[in-house]
């Protein structure tokens, strides 16, 4: 039974799944994002003939290859993990997943199999321009790949366009377009795969100033650097868009997490943006504390951002645990948002009424089953929220939300000002003279890693308590496995991914030194 | 590349193509421990699917996940 799970299981498989997805995520931003980087200077050796592209453009490739030969399938891991430590959960998205986890299997499958192998195999064996397209399909493709991933996702962060069945206890889906264009949905997508060319970006710049660091390959590093800042420099400009379209979405669908991300725990009108601050250590709502132990802000702009109205009231912490506040609904009408424990006591109404309407189905008792149905809906919204007791188990850990968001703005505008550096300075002629900014571009690169690590941290750990937004929480989610099995597949998976990593960092390393040069890859 | 059947040229493709290979091996070499460790090992030993194990029917594993989120009296989430 349920009662029994205990908070170790809950947290070794929150644990599990967690390690796996960020050792997985080490390798796919940077598929996404240096395909195209490779499709870019291809296209340029396509249309110039020049033999130095097509040497840098299979350069890249090579790296390419080692990263996506190693991070191939770990994703397979967390749909592993979904039906043996997740089957509540996994039962209960029912096929709102499926469909577009499908789509992405088949995608990724004929992509991987056809193109790529095109992509590697395929120089001078097909046409100039096939094995060009190849590559931008390849680009293409991995990136469409994602967009599937981060629909599904997006669906867990804002569950729209589906109806629960309670007779199967599955959700199903009812229009697909909702779900495909979900708001929350599409700016994850653009807002993901954006920041993951600012990362290849990085990448590539680190690599090209190792070489003129040690006086190596100048005109590959050089060519390089031009096509990486400047996709990195405009991906950046639309990170900034992407990510303001994400923080627009979780101010309207998600604002305790927003709360979390700015350390807001009480809120007011015209709230500032931190710009830099300490939240105060072991802070809880009405404990006479202050929010911060110091802060810089920008007067308003949270307001600004999250409402599109810089004199907005942006709930805090306990505000939203205590309810009681003006907010504008999805149809423009003001509402008074209710206190947790009010969607509490919602939410034990609709689990008290599936359990009535399952046993009057039983006996066939058709006057219960109806009366159940309709508390049942009325209530269903709140779901979630009969899963807990306390009020403040709505709460999100805020110092780890908070750090990880101001991490990653922080690496963001830097990554700007990076590329904006190399840029002036190798069309100025003077990159290779420049030693402390050829030493701070390979510094930047696990930076790039930590930036893009740091967003799913907001993403995943700001969303808790839930696994699915206000309908199923992480605790009711989990299947009632002995924690110790899930334990020992934890240390299992931290020994396969650190020698997956090891090994793609030795590999890596090893090809960057021996350098381009002509032949397979 | 010769014309010729189809089939042949597709596999002519692929395995010149990893004949060719020079990092190319160690990592298919990778790959092929890494898909031996996820899908014989992990998956057969370690990641059996719950409900697929516990019951056979679609209607059992409905029964069973409406059971388990009907009865969350003492869940520890405090």
């Amino acid at each position: 039974m349920i009662e029994h799970i205990d908070s170790a299981l809950v947290d070794w498989s929150r644990a599990q799944f967690a390690l796996t997805a960020l050792y997985h995520w080490l390798f796919v931003p940077l598929t996404l994002g240096i395909t195209f980087i490779i499709a870019f200077m291809e296209t340029l050796y396509v249309k110039t003939g020049d033999p130095e592209w097509k040497k840098i453009t299979k350069f890249w490739m090579t790296l390419f290859g080692i990263n996506f030969a190693i991070g191939v399938s770990t994703g397979i891991i967390l749909e592993f993990e979904f039906g043996t430590n997740w089957s509540n959960y996994s039962w209960f998205v029912g096929d709102i997943f499926g469909a577009p986890l499908a789509i992405e299997g088949i995608m990724a499958f004929f992509m991987e199999s056809t193109f790529i192998a095109i992509m590697f195999f395929g120089w001078n064996k097909v046409s100039k321009k096939f094995h060009l397209l190849s590559t931008w399909l390849v680009a293409i493709g991995s990136n469409l790949s994602a967009l599937w991933i981060l629909i599904a996702n997006g669906w867990m962060q804002s569950p729209v366009g589906m109806h629960f069945n309670p007779d199967t206890a599955r959700n199903e889906m009812l229009d697909f377009l909702e779900v495909f264009l979900s708001p929350v949905g599409i700016n994850k997508f653009l807002h993901t795969i954006t920041s993951s060319y600012v990362l290849a970006s990085v990448f590539v710049i680190g690599v090209s100033a190792w070489f003129l660091l040690k006086g190596r390959e100048q005109l590959l590093a050089k060519r390089s650097i031009i096509i990486a800042a400047v996709f990195g420099l405009v991906s950046s400009l639309f990170l900034i868009y992407t990510g303001d379209g994400s923080a627009y979405q979780v101010a309207q669908k998600q604002p305790m997490k927003l709360a979390a991300m700015e350390g807001l725990y009480e809120g007011s009108e015209g709230a500032g943006l931190i710009l830099l601050g300490m939240p105060t250590p072991g802070k809880e709502i009405n404990d006479g504390q202050d929010d911060y132990v110091f802060k810089f802000e920008i007067p308003k702009l949270l307001s600004f951002l999250g409402y599109r109205n810089a004199d907005a009231f942006v709930p805090g912490v306990k505000d939203i645990v205590e309810g009681g506040f003006e907010y504008e609904d999805k149809n423009g009408e003001i509402q008074i948002a209710l206190s947790a424990m009010e969607k509490i006591e919602m939410g034990k109404l609709a689990i008290n009424a599936l359990s009535s309407y399952k046993k009057a189905k039983k006996v066939d008792d058709v006057v219960i089953q109806e009366e159940s149905l309709i508390i049942f809906r009325e209530n269903f919204k709140y779901f979630g929220y009969g899963f807990l007791n306390d009020p403040k188990s709505i709460i999100p850990n805020v110092p780890i939300t908070f750090y990880s968001f101001h991490i990653m703005v922080a690496l963001g505008f830097y990554f700007i000002l990076i590329f904006a550096l190399v840029l002036v300075f190798v069309f100025k002629g003077k990159l290779s003279n420049k030693k402390w900014l050829l030493r701070l571009a390979i510094i930047t690169v696990p930076l790039a890693f930590i930036a893009s690590l740091s967003g799913w941290i907001v993403a995943e750990v700001g969303r808790q308590p839930w696994t699915i937004q206000d309908l199923l929480p992480t605790v009711a989610s989990v299947s009632q496995i002995d924690a110790s099995a899930v334990q020992i597949t934890f240390w299992l998976f931290t020994l396969v991914f650190t020698a997956l990593l090891i090994a793609e960092l030795k590999i890596m390393f090893k090809q960057i030194k021996i350098g381009p040069k002509e032949g397979g890859h | 590349m010769k014309k010729g059947n189809i089939f042949k040229r597709i596999f002519l493709f692929y395995y010149e193509g990893f004949k060719n290979m020079t990092v190319g091996k160690k990592l298919w070499t990778i790959i092929i421990i890494k898909l031996f460790i996820m899908f014989v090992i992990l998956k057969i030993f370690f990641f059996r699917d719950f409900l697929d194990e516990k019951f056979e029917t679609d209607n059992e594993k409905g029964d069973y996940v409406i059971e388990q989120l009907t009865n969350p009296k003492n869940i520890n989430n405090d």
